[in-house]
């Protein structure tokens, strides 16, 4: 459990990071919370030639009101979402997502936009980002730009992220009827299935993680509901590639899928 | 008058361990030491055609690199041999230090890598370059058997090791099962376990030229068994210039029982480069090389009459032993297999046949219970099935067929039909208190109800029994053992009378700095803050054989108390010198000899002064008050007891929530309570670990795809109810303390309790049995199938 050898650099604004990030090229990783990242280079399936260190940049760590939104800085860590007075008011789903990861070690250490970033398929926030139409707000050495969930999340640890940029915030609408459910893994105590649900006037959106390869917008739910939670959760996983591991084969997968869709579309106010 | 005994004391080492002041053999830094990393095969199964190490030799900081070729020809033995049904000897293929030839498992050592620091050794593993030719892989014990089965061991025909059978004559066994009115049969793994101590394995070895010394510190739970098996079986070391020391060990759990081959390995390399070097494991390397637990198939029968008394029983198994002989893998699914047969039941005929097995996977040793685990899965799931299909109740089931109430005083010991004769034992008493701590009659009630309201509430019992204070040497010599098993127990009064107490025995966990003192103190009348227990050094401690087989008490503190007496006879003679009085005018009691009707008295601190300062003494009396003693045991040990589980299980999810755990132990006399429920506690965890939660799984390749805490489920505390514990006693009628022993109890115990009430909450839906660990899935499965 050693690293292999690398250079650590320590980056103080936004502009250095991304000119660290265009320097070194593919050979440097981002690092902030590190919960990703250091496991990965500690079983050496990661070997960074250069860290750069955005977790002490000033200004990445808010959580701020704007108009309809929230926006969450990146280096926000998953302790500071769950217990922000601002999100349990505006967007209690996510901060009730922030707070089923991991332990209290994890939480205070570990980052948003780390873990979205990283992609994990099974990672928790991507569905509550997907069900309330976020923006994953990115900036590279060429600007600035504003990725949808939909179009962020792409695989297996593969994201919309161009390889020398780095998110700097998520922008996401507040919303007051939200839910987040997850049947975790009892080993990992990642989501084998996660589900947000969220009411919006008449209509509800659905973000499911754990399911596939990367998480998803359930529009089929969506599409078929008409108040019937049991009915409309079976089109959980339809037209979805569902994962099998050796906890939950894709067929179990898939059930818990419409399970858990349908417990969060009841849990709704 | 007992100022210690049975009080739940603090435990004295705690404080260290709690701040983070523990000796463990990986705090140590030694001048000059060097850091050993190993080149581990990939593969499950694969010749190893070139090793080149040129450029890893290379590498900056890298010392020395060693392979197959250099120490290929060092091996570590097996300590029990096990011989087929028709006398042949067992297969004992060679076990080397670094792999010869070929790779049998993943993450056998392929070479070894000694640098300055370890990230240079690291660093330089990554530079090693080998040639594998892959080879076809068998992981299934049951596979392993069959014909074309891919060979571990090309002198291994069918990759048995040895077969095996205990108890009754097996025509007469069959006999009966078939002219039963009733036959319960399952087919079922018992899943293998990986033992996940918190401390990972770690060695240092220290060979100091000048004295041709060596000197290994290593976390052992025996460091003179390590000793022994190093020197005279591996490197053929003077046992005599070898010192092996096991400080604090953070858990063993039986995983560090056995000498392993990075143990001998390091200490050779110490020599070859004349500086200290350092192994410690990571965890990645632990779950693919600490010794698995359990992995066997089984087939089980039960035979009833109409009463529902047992009239036969017959079990067959292949046991998985992995890729080589660990230590004791061979006594596991034997000996101490076996013999467990009986359990508490009057069973009058009884077979327990074996097939040990070679595959491409981890060795397989004993794991906290040891072969007694899977024995009482079998039995006592075996129960509640045979409750569930003649609809008997399952309590009802087991007073018909318990042995009665015996003492082993006024009642002889109970003879079992497979070798063993029980010490004691009142198998109704434990289980009536269990049942009165659940209120059984509401339990009843408050799940047929439940059921009317879509929850699956089930209860499981187990009523089991174990073996342990493991041995009477004599007994498990006969039995194969190729060492003794008796303890060592050294007391040496100091001039102050302040009490330095050697075990050879050795705490991991357990406790032993605080139980041991308590009965110390209070045998010598003198306050617990004057007793000091010292183990886990083989140039301080008498040879002794270590902790695990939950019989350190038993046997360990029975050595002391033969010393103790020696104390006191001894300090008898220089009392009634003293008090000028006669030795059997004498009582000793509250730490002083006094002149019986009188309030003449002399203290044990006087005494032990005038030992070692002997002006005025007893004529022909040698001075000084320091004896040394070995205890062999008579018999086993056998602790017992009702655990019972309560679970309710998520229909749409195949959840299971284990909602209460009730046990009511008989570990005979206890010293400390809460060490002994402690130990209960953990036990229980573990045993609902195997139960829900944990399984080594390899695919198709030999892989390993359980390799770390992101996939093996360990029990965690959310997982868990708070346990019920209550006890009754049942003293051990062979040792002095009367003590059985309490450290596999809550394992052995617990796991077919809790597989039981999953059985229970979801049999009336037409399910026969489940596969541990009883995951959502597979009760998913099963109600939907």
């Amino acid at each position: 459990m050693i690293p292999a050898k690398f250079e650590y650099i320590k980056a103080s604004s936004v502009s250095e990071a991304l000119a660290l990030l265009d320097k070194h090229g593919d050979d440097a990783q981002l690092i902030a919370g590190g919960h990703s990242l250091v496991p990965a280079m500690k079983l050496r399936l990661n070997q960074p030639g250069t860290v750069i260190d955005i977790g002490k940049i000033p200004g990445l760590n808010s959580i701020k009101e704007d108009g309809d939104d929230l926006v969450i800085g990146a280096n926000c860590t998953h302790h500071q979402i769950a217990t922000s007075p601002i999100v349990k008011q505006k967007l209690n789903v996510l901060a009730q997502t922030a707070k089923s990861i991991g332990d209290i070690q994890v939480r205070n250490k570990g980052t948003i936009g780390g873990s979205l970033a990283h992609a994990d398929p099974a990672a928790d926030y991507p569905a509550v980002i997907l069900a309330s139409d976020a923006k994953i707000e990115v900036e590279g050495i060429n600007g600035k730009r504003s990725i949808s969930g939909s179009d962020f999340f792409q695989g297996i640890y593969a994201t919309a992220l161009g390889s020398h940029e780095m998110i700097i915030a998520i922008r996401i609408p507040k919303a007051s009827n939200g839910v987040y459910l997850k049947f975790s893994h009892p080993a990992s105590r990642f989501a084998v299935v996660g589900c947000a649900a969220i009411k919006n006037g008449a209509g509800i959106s659905i973000g499911l993680t754990g399911v596939a390869d990367h998480a998803y917008r359930a529009s089929a739910v969506e599409r078929a509901y008409d108040g019937d939670a049991k009915a409309a959760s079976e089109h959980a996983v339809d037209g979805v590639a569902v994962m099998s591991d050796n906890f939950a084969s894709s067929e179990y997968r898939s059930h818990l899928a419409k399970v858990f869709t349908e417990r969060a579309l009841s849990a709704l106010g | 008058m007992s100022n210690y005994i049975g009080k739940s004391i603090k435990r004295r080492e705690d404080n260290r361990f709690i701040t983070g002041k523990g000796k463990y053999t990986d705090d140590l830094v030694l001048t000059g030491m060097t850091h050993l990393a190993f080149v581990r095969s990939p593969y499950a199964h694969a010749k190893i055609k070139n090793i080149n190490t040129k450029a890893a030799l290379a590498h900056p900081g890298v010392v020395a690199i060693y392979t197959g070729d250099d120490c290929g020809n060092f091996g570590v033995p097996c300590g029990w041999q096990v011989n087929f049904k028709n006398g042949d000897t067992m297969k004992e293929p060679p076990h080397p230090l670094l792999a010869v030839g070929k790779a049998r498992h993943v993450g056998e050592n392929v070479a070894a890598v000694i640098a300055e620091t370890l990230q240079a050794a690291r660093d330089a593993v990554e530079l090693v370059e080998v040639d594998y030719d892959e080879l076809p892989t068998v992981t299934d014990a049951k596979a392993a058997i069959q014909p074309g089965a891919p060979q571990v061991h090309d002198d291994v025909p069918n990759n048995i090791v040895f077969d095996f059978q205990i108890g009754n004559p097996k025509d007469e066994v069959n006999a009966a099962i078939e002219s039963a009115s009733h036959v319960t049969k399952l087919n079922f793994k018992n899943q293998r376990l990986s033992p996940n101590a918190i401390e990972p394995r770690s060695y240092i070895a220290d060979y100091d030229v000048n004295a041709d010394k060596y000197t290994l510190y290593t976390s052992t739970q025996n460091p003179h068994l390590i000793r022994l098996l190093m020197c005279a079986f591996v490197l053929g070391l003077p046992e005599h210039k070898v010192r092996v020391i096991s400080h604090d060990v953070g858990g063993g759990f039986g995983s560090k029982i056995y000498h392993y081959t990075e143990e001998a390995l390091v200490t050779w390399v110490s020599k070859q480069i004349g500086r200290p070097v350092k192994w410690t494991s990571d965890r990645s390397e632990a779950f693919l090389t600490d010794a698995h637990g359990r992995d066997h198939v089984t087939t089980a029968e039960m035979g009833f009459d109409d009463n529902g008394k047992i009239v036969a029983f017959r079990v067959h198994s292949e046991a998985n032993l992995g890729a080589y002989l660990s230590t004791f893998s061979t006594a596991c699914p034997t000996y101490l297999h076996g013999t467990l047969a009986q359990g508490c039941y009057t069973t009058p005929l009884i077979n327990v046949d074996i097939t040990a097995v070679f595959t491409n996977t981890t060795p397989v040793d004993a794991y906290r219970g040891a072969g007694r685990p899977e024995m009482t899965y079998i039995l006592e799931h075996l129960m509640d099935t045979a409750a569930l299909e003649m609809k008997r109740d399952p309590v009802e089931l087991r007073r018909i067929n318990f042995i009665p109430a015996f003492d082993g005083v006024n009642q002889p010991g109970y003879q079992t039909q497979v070798a063993l004769q029980y010490d004691s034992g009142n198998y109704h008493a434990t289980l009536d208190r269990a049942l009165e701590m659940l209120d059984y009659k509401q339990f009843r009630k408050d799940q047929e109800e439940s059921r009317t309201n879509g929850k699956l509430l089930g209860i499981g019992f187990s009523t089991y029994i174990e073996a342990c204070g493991i041995a009477p040497s004599a007994v498990v010599g006969s039995l194969g053992a190729r060492a003794g098993l008796y303890e060592s127990g050294h007391v040496r009064v100091q001039p102050t009378g302040k009490v330095s107490v050697f075990t050879g025995s050795h705490s991991h966990g357990q406790g032993h700095e605080t139980s041991y003192a308590q009965f110390v103190a209070d045998t010598l009348g003198i306050p617990i803050d004057d007793v000091d227990i010292i183990h886990g050094d083989t140039n301080e401690v008498a040879f002794g054989m270590g902790t695990y087989g939950s019989r350190s008490l038993a046997v360990g503190g029975s050595a002391i108390m033969k010393s103790l007496d020696k104390i006191i006879e001894k300090g008898a003679k220089i009392a009634a010198h003293k008090l000028e009085a006669a030795e059997a005018d004498l009582e000793f009691a509250e730490g002083k000899w006094t002149v019986k009707g009188t309030d003449k008295s002399i203290t044990f601190g006087d005494v032990s002064l005038t030992a070692y300062v002997p002006h005025d003494y007893p004529a022909g009396l040698e001075p000084g008050l320091d004896f040394s003693s070995f205890y062999d045991p008579t018999n086993f040990t056998y602790p017992f007891g009702t655990h019972i589980a309560v679970v309710e299980v998520d229909k749409d999810t195949g959840k299971v929530s284990l909602k209460r755990f009730i046990a009511c132990d008989d570990v005979g006399n206890v010293i400390n309570p809460m060490i002994v429920d402690g130990q209960i506690h953990g036990g229980v965890a573990q045993g609902v670990g195997q139960a829900l939660l944990e399984g080594v799984v390899y695919d198709e390749n030999g892989q390993m795809i359980t390799g770390s805490y992101m996939d093996y489920a360990m029990p965690r505390a959310d997982d868990l109810p708070f346990f019920e514990t209550d006890r009754k006693v049942t003293p051990c009628p062979h040792n002095p303390l009367g003590v059985k022993g309490a450290g596999e109890a809550g394992t052995i115990g617990a796991t077919p309790a809790v597989a039981n009430a999953v059985m229970d909450a979801i049999s009336h839906l037409g399910i026969k049995d489940i596969q541990m660990p009883i995951t959502p899935e597979r009760v998913w499965r099963a109600m939907n199938s």
